[in-house]
Formats: structure tokens, C-alpha cells, sequence
């Protein structure tokens, strides 16, 4: 067994209104960032988890994620790295 | 008529709904720790308002996974009552014993305020006594009070009557001034299929006394009462 680091991004689904990410967004505007389009507040997790491999911490991660870590009728989920730990 | 009312690491609403149960009903209470296993022979289960488990994660997530709750849902398949108020609520829809997701306030302001509810469905155990169509006036006191679903469960809960209250004007109309947290269609309340389970954001247990303004949580109470007598 080996001990990774598994990353994940969970962000709210697309098309729900997110107020957090619109107040960032002109906050950003009021700084003189006029580029900036969109911005989306999510939560990001690093789970250390004990696996024989990779993906099969990969798959424990999506599992907690279904169960538990993100949202099922208003986020979604992407795993963003699995790492050695 | 016996009810549990479960008080979870951050509950504040807990204590209300207690005295709501014996000074309203006169009525049996019994607080359930969070950390408990048996309902102790309550035939309602109130799920408090509050800040359970300090709202990590998400409102109401870890609290759905405490050894009471499993009881609770248990509880609540098998037909049993389950009032859910406030951060109640949140837990309610984690644990899926109701449908949608309470989401930040629209304003990402915590809003504490008086709300006007029209009663969308009697057809409830939380409800039972009150009119079809009744304006009722109570507070509100939540960040994570927007009620979200994806557009087809939203269809199917109004076409299912399980909208249980939205929040109106004075006049009765849903209107987007009305709507304290940018709720999906001023819904403020929700009810499973068979009307045992309702969930809402505002607060009956505070809506008891005269001094507070407002006595318009009775009627929510009392339907409990039709329980006993079925």
C-alpha cells in the first residue's frame, strides 16, 4: 500500500446562480481587472489516502465525493491531481 | 403524543422547539443527542434550527451522518413524522428525506427579518390545520436559506403539491421583493411525497409569543395534535 495525495475541485454546477463568485467578479472589475469574465467560488480538498495504486485512490476519492464531499443537485466534482504523498 | 427533538454540536433552536412541544401542546418532549442511537419511543422528530457542526462542508452534511440521524431516516421511511426547521431543514435535504439543496442567500447576506409564508399545501403533518392559501408571519435567520433544484425536480415537486410554503407579501403574491434568498419560485418550504416529512426556513418555534411578534407558529404546531387523534 502506498500513501497519495489526491486533489480535488468542487465547484457549484453550471447555470446555478453563485453570489459569492458574481461579488468576487466585481471586486475584481472595482480593482481595474476589466478582463475578467465569470468567476466561480468552489472548495478545493487534499485527502491523503492509502491505496495499492493510484487509481484505485482515484475511485475512493470520486466515492467520497458522491457520498459526501460535493453536492449532488447543485455541484459538481473533478478530481485535479493524484500525487504520491 | 411523545416528540424527540435532536440537539446536534451548534444547535441553538433546539431549547424552543422543546418548550413549542410542552408549553404549546402540552405535549411529551425529549431532547436526542446527536450521539444517541434510539429515538427513545418518539413518534415526531423535530430537527432544530442552528449551526450544526459548525455548517462545514456544507449546511446540514455532517450533521446527516451522526448515529441520531440514521435513526431519523429510519424513522422517517418507515412513515414516521419529521419536522425539519431552518438548519433542520438542510440536514433534512442532505440526508435526502426531502428534495433540492439550500444554497448561500442570493444577497450573501445572513438575514434575519420577519417573512410572510402562504400555506401552498395542508396536505401535511406540519400543516394539517392550517387554511389552503393562509398568510402566515414568522422570521427568518439564515445565510444558506436559497432553495435550489434542477428544473425538472422543480417541476415535479410543484406538480406533486409538495411545496408546503412560499414566501409572499402582504397581499399574498410570490414576488421577487418577497423572497428573502433568492429561493427558486419563493418556495420557503418543502414536503416528501406522502406529507410525513416537511422542511422549511423559517422559524414556527419563534412565532409563539405575542412578545415576539407574532403567534402565527401555533397553527404549525397544532397540526401535530391531528397525530394523536388519527
Amino acid at each position: 500500500m502506498k500513501r497519495f495525495r489526491v486533489a480535488v475541485h468542487i465547484v457549484p454546477r453550471k447555470g446555478l446562480l453563485d453570489p459569492q463568485g458574481k461579488a468576487v467578479a466585481g471586486a475584481l472589475h472595482t480593482l481595474g481587472f476589466s478582463s475578467v469574465g465569470d468567476v466561480h467560488v468552489g472548495r478545493h480538498l487534499v485527502i491523503e489516502e492509502t491505496a495499492t495504486d493510484a487509481a484505485h485512490a482515484e475511485r475512493s476519492v470520486r466515492e467520497m465525493c458522491t457520498r459526501l464531499l460535493a453536492n449532488p443537485v447543485t455541484e459538481d466534482y473533478e478530481i485535479a491531481s493524484v500525487t504520491p504523498a | 403524543m411523545k416528540v424527540g427533538v435532536v440537539s446536534f454540536p451548534g444547535s441553538n433552536c433546539d431549547e424552543d422547539a422543546l418548550l413549542a412541544i410542552v408549553e404549546q401542546l402540552h405535549e411529551q418532549a425529549v431532547m436526542l443527542w446527536h450521539k444517541d442511537h434510539d429515538l427513545q419511543g418518539a413518534d415526531v422528530v423535530i430537527l432544530p434550527g442552528g449551526f450544526s457542526y459548525g455548517d462545514y462542508l456544507r449546511s446540514g452534511a455532517i450533521a446527516r451522518f451522526s448515529p441520531i440521524m440514521q435513526e431519523v431516516v429510519a424513522h422517517a421511511r418507515k412513515g414516521g413524522p419529521v419536522i425539519g426547521i431552518c438548519n433542520g431543514f438542510q440536514i433534512a435535504v442532505e440526508a435526502g428525506l426531502l428534495p433540492g439543496a439550500l444554497l448561500r442567500n442570493e444577497s450573501l447576506q445572513f438575514r434575519s427579518l420577519p417573512v410572510t409564508l402562504r400555506v401552498e399545501s395542508t396536505a401535511t403533518v406540519f400543516t394539517s390545520a392550517a387554511a389552503k392559501g393562509a398568510l402566515l408571519t414568522m422570521p427568518i435567520a439564515h445565510g444558506d436559506g436559497r432553495f435550489v433544484a434542477g428544473p425538472e425536480e422543480l417541476d415535479r415537486i410543484e406538480g406533486e403539491g409538495q411545496v408546503a410554503f412560499r414566501y409572499v407579501d402582504a397581499t399574498g403574491a410570490a414576488t421577487a421583493a418577497a423572497n428573502p434568498n433568492g429561493s427558486m419560485r419563493n418556495i420557503a418550504g418543502v414536503t416528501n411525497r406522502t406529507g410525513t416529512v416537511v422542511g422549511m426556513m423559517p422559524h414556527p418555534e419563534r412565532a409563539l409569543e405575542p412578545l415576539l411578534g407574532s403567534t402565527d407558529g401555533k397553527v404549525l404546531f397544532e397540526s401535530l395534535l391531528s397525530l394523536t387523534k388519527a
